[in-house]
C-alpha cells in the first residue's frame, strides 16, 4: 500500500517518546526566560533577606537554618510552575501532547521530571551552599543536598498537579502557591526533619525514608489528578 | 439513596426537611449552651473548660465537612453528576467557618492555659492546614471563569485533599515528636470528666445537624442558582 | 490502520449549550468529508470530540480497521490521528526546525518523514528561524507538514487554509489528495468548499 511518505511507519515507542518529549520539556525549561537560573536566584535572594530580617546572630539562626533552608526551597520551586501547562494550552500544543502515543498520564509525569531537572537539581546544589551561609554545620551539606533532591522531586510532582489545575484561572501563579503550598506540608516536615535529626545526633534515615515514600505518593497522584485536570482544562 | 440524585426528587425531598433540621439545631443549640454554662466549673481549668464544648465540635465538623467535600467531589467527578458537585461546592464554605471557629476558640482557650494565643502544636497546627485545604480549594473554585471546568478542578483537588490530609497530619504528628511534645492538656483530651459529657455531647449533636442544615440549605440554593442561570440563558437565546 | 470512522447518534454541548444531537456519520478510507456550519454549529467541538479532547454527552465514535475490526480507541487516536486545530502548537521561541522535529517525532515518524515535509510545504527557508519570525501563513505551512511527516490515517482539520494564500492551498489541496489516494480519512471543517471531492456535512446554524 503506497502512502504520502513510502517508508514504513516507525512510531516512536514508549521510550522514544519519553526521550523525545523529556528532551523538548529541557529545553523549554532553559530556554523560557532562565527558569532555572530564576530559580536558584530567589533561592539565593530569600537566604540572604531571611536573616536580614530575623537578625543576624549564628546562635539564632544556626538551629532554624536547615528550616530556612527548606522554605525557601519550597517557594523557589514554584515559580516557574506557572508556565508548565499553561504555554501549551494557550498555543494548542496540549492538544498534541494529548494525541500522542503516550498517555496524558506519563505526560504529567514526564513534565514534573524535566521540572526536576531543570530546577530541583540546580536547587538542590544551591541548598547546601545556603544552609551553611546560615550556619548549618558543614558535615551536613552532603545530606542538605541529598534531602533537597528527593524533595524536589516531591515539589515538581505536586507543582505539576497544581499547574495542571490551575490551568484557565486568573492569576494563575499566586492560585498555584496557594494550592500547592499545603500540599508542600509533608516533604517540608520531612526535609527540614532529616537535617534537624542528623544536628542533633540522630540518624536522619526514617526522615529520608518518609520523605521518599511521599515522592512516590506524589508520583501516583499526580500522574492521575494532573491528567484529570488537563482533560478538563482541555475539553 | 441514588433515587435523590434526581435534583427535582432532591428538592421535593429535602424541602420539608430543611426547617425540621434547623428547628432541631436550633433547639439543641440552646440545650447545648445552657448545659455548658451550668455545669460545674473544672477544679483545674475553671470556666474555661467550657470553651472545649464549642472547640471540639467545631474542629469535628470542620473536619467533617472537608470528609463530605472530598466524597462529593469522588462522586461529582466519577459520575459526573452535577448535585455532587452542588453538595461538594455547598459543603466548602460552611466547613472553612468550622474550621475558623474552632482555631479562634483553640486561641482563646490556649490564652489563659498556655498564656499564650498560639501554639504549634501538632492538633492546633493540623486544624490550620485544614483551614488551608479549604481556602485553595475555594480559591481554585472562584478564579477559573468557566464554572463548569472550576467545578471539575476544584472536585480534583478536593479528592486529592482528602487523599493527602491524613498524610499531612501524620506529617504534622511526626513533626511535633521531634520538637518538644506537648505535655499540656489539650481541649477534648482523653479522661474526660463524666461530668461534662451531657453538654459536650449535646453541642456536638447540636454542630452535626446545624451543619447538615446549613450544607442542606446551601445545596438547595445553589440548585435554584443554576436553574435561574439556565432560564437567563435560554432567555437570552430566544431574544 | 484505521479504515472506517463511524459516528453514532453522537451527542455534543459547550459550556452547557446543547451543539448538535444524534449525528450520524461514516466516512470511510479514501474518503472526505467538509464540515460545515454557521459559526458557533460545532463543527470544531465536533472535530475535538472525534480526536478525544472533549467528551461527549451520548453517542458513540468507533475506529475500525480494514476488516471491519473495531480499534482500541486510545491506540487508534494515539497512532492513527492527526488534529490541526485553530491553533498551530507551535513554540516561539524555538526554531522551526526543532519544532518540526518535535511533532512529527512526537506523533511518530518515519525515516523520510521529516524530508518529505519540509519538500512538501516549502519549509526549507525557514527551518533555522525561530517560529516567532514566521508570518501566520508560514506557522500554518509549518504544521502542516506533522501531517506529512508523520504518516496518520484519519486528519481531522479545522479550516486548516484559513491562513493560506492561493499558492499554498493548491499545495496543500494535493497532498490531500495524496492522502486519500493512500487510503487516508479527512474530515475539515470549512467556510469555503474543500478544493477536493468531498461530501458535505452540515451542522445547520445555531441549535
Amino acid at each position: 500500500m503506497s502512502r504520502p511518505v513510502d517508508a514504513e511507519p516507525r512510531p516512536p515507542g514508549l521510550r522514544g517518546a519519553t526521550r523525545v518529549l523529556l528532551e523538548r520539556e529541557l529545553d523549554l525549561a532553559w530556554s523560557g526566560g532562565g527558569g532555572p537560573l530564576l530559580a536558584c536566584g530567589f533561592f539565593a535572594c530569600l537566604t540572604a533577606v531571611l536573616p536580614l530580617a530575623a537578625g543576624g546572630d549564628p546562635r539564632t539562626l544556626s538551629p532554624v537554618a536547615g528550616g530556612i533552608a527548606w522554605l525557601a526551597l519550597a517557594l523557589a520551586s514554584l515559580l516557574s510552575l506557572e508556565r508548565l501547562f499553561e504555554r501549551d494550552l494557550e498555543d494548542g500544543a496540549l492538544d498534541l501532547l494529548a494525541i500522542g502515543h503516550l498517555p496524558l498520564e506519563s505526560v504529567v509525569l514526564i513534565k514534573a521530571l524535566a521540572q526536576w531537572i531543570a530546577v530541583g537539581l540546580p536547587l538542590a546544589l544551591t541548598a547546601p551552599v545556603a544552609a551553611l551561609a546560615l550556619g548549618l554545620p558543614v558535615s551536613l551539606a552532603p545530606l542538605a543536598a541529598l534531602s533537597a533532591l528527593i524533595g524536589g522531586a516531591g515539589f515538581a510532582l505536586t507543582g505539576a498537579l497544581g499547574a495542571a489545575l490551575a490551568l484557565g484561572a486568573k492569576r494563575g501563579g499566586l492560585l498555584i502557591a496557594v494550592v500547592v503550598l499545603p500540599l508542600f506540608i509533608p516533604p517540608v516536615v520531612f526535609g527540614a526533619g532529616a537535617l534537624e535529626r542528623a544536628a542533633s545526633g540522630q540518624s536522619p534515615a526514617p526522615a529520608l525514608a518518609f520523605l521518599t515514600a511521599y515522592v512516590l505518593f506524589a508520583g501516583v497522584i499526580a500522574a492521575f489528578a494532573g491528567a484529570a485536570a488537563v482533560r478538563n482544562a482541555q475539553g | 439513596m441514588f433515587g435523590l440524585s434526581n435534583p427535582q426528587r432532591f428538592m421535593r425531598f429535602t424541602g420539608p426537611l430543611t426547617p425540621v433540621l434547623w428547628t432541631a439545631a436550633a433547639v439543641l443549640l440552646a440545650v447545648g449552651t445552657w448545659l455548658s454554662f451550668t455545669v460545674p466549673a473544672d477544679y483545674q481549668q475553671g470556666d474555661t473548660v467550657r470553651i472545649m464544648f464549642v472547640h471540639v465540635p467545631a474542629a469535628s465538623l470542620g473536619l467533617g465537612a472537608y470528609a463530605a467535600l472530598g466524597v462529593s467531589s469522588f462522586f461529582a467527578l466519577v459520575f459526573r453528576h452535577a448535585l455532587a458537585d452542588a453538595a461538594a461546592r455547598a459543603a466548602a464554605l460552611p466547613g472553612a467557618a468550622f474550621t475558623a471557629l474552632a482555631l479562634f476558640t483553640g486561641s482563646l482557650w490556649g490564652q489563659p492555659m498556655w498564656g499564650t494565643w498560639w501554639v504549634w502544636d501538632a492538633r492546633l497546627t493540623s486544624v490550620l492546614v485544614l483551614f488551608l485545604f479549604y481556602l485553595g480549594y475555594m480559591a481554585l473554585r472562584a478564579s477559573i471563569d468557566d464554572e463548569q471546568k472550576g467545578a471539575r478542578a476544584a472536585a480534583v483537588l478536593g479528592l486529592v485533599g482528602l487523599i493527602n490530609l491524613p498524610i499531612v497530619k501524620f506529617s504534622v504528628d511526626w513533626w511535633n515528636t521531634l520538637h518538644q511534645p506537648a505535655s499540656f492538656l489539650t481541649p477534648g483530651a482523653s479522661g474526660l470528666d463524666p461530668v461534662y459529657l451531657p453538654p459536650f455531647l449535646t453541642m456536638l449533636a447540636a454542630y452535626g445537624v446545624l451543619f447538615a442544615a446549613l450544607w442542606l440549605t446551601a445545596i438547595r440554593t445553589e440548585i435554584r442558582r443554576r436553574r435561574v442561570l439556565t432560564l437567563r440563558a435560554r432567555k437570552a437565546l430566544e431574544a | 490502520m484505521i479504515h472506517a470512522l463511524s459516528l453514532s447518534d453522537l451527542t455534543v454541548s459547550r459550556g452547557g449549550r446543547r451543539l448538535f444531537t444524534g449525528l450520524d456519520l461514516r466516512l470511510q478510507a479514501g474518503e472526505a468529508v467538509a464540515l460545515t456550519g454557521a459559526n458557533g454549529a460545532g463543527k470544531t467541538s465536533l472535530l475535538r470530540t472525534v480526536a478525544g479532547l472533549l467528551r461527549p454527552d451520548a453517542g458513540e465514535i468507533a475506529f475500525h480497521d480494514g476488516d471491519g475490526n473495531r480499534l482500541d480507541d486510545h491506540l487508534a487516536r494515539g497512532r492513527e490521528v492527526h488534529f490541526l486545530g485553530h491553533q498551530d502548537g507551535l513554540k516561539t521561541g524555538r526554531t522551526a526546525r526543532r519544532e518540526l522535529g518535535f511533532q512529527c517525532d512526537w506523533l511518530g515518524h518515519t525515516q523520510t518523514g521529516f524530508d518529505h515535509a519540509v519538500e512538501a510545504f516549502g519549509l526549507e527557508p525557514l527551518l533555522d528561524l525561530e517560529v516567532r519570525r514566521l508570518s501566520a501563513g508560514q506557522r500554518r505551512r509549518l504544521a502542516m507538514g506533522r501531517l506529512v511527516g508523520s504518516p496518520r490515517a484519519l486528519w481531522l482539520l479545522d479550516e486548516p487554509m484559513a491562513p493560506l494564500d492561493a499558492r499554498w492551498r493548491a499545495v496543500f489541496a494535493d497532498q490531500m489528495r495524496r492522502h486519500l489516494e493512500a487510503d487516508g480519512l479527512i474530515l475539515a471543517a470549512v467556510h469555503d468548499p474543500l478544493p477536493i471531492p468531498a461530501r458535505t456535512l452540515d451542522l445547520g446554524g445555531l441549535a
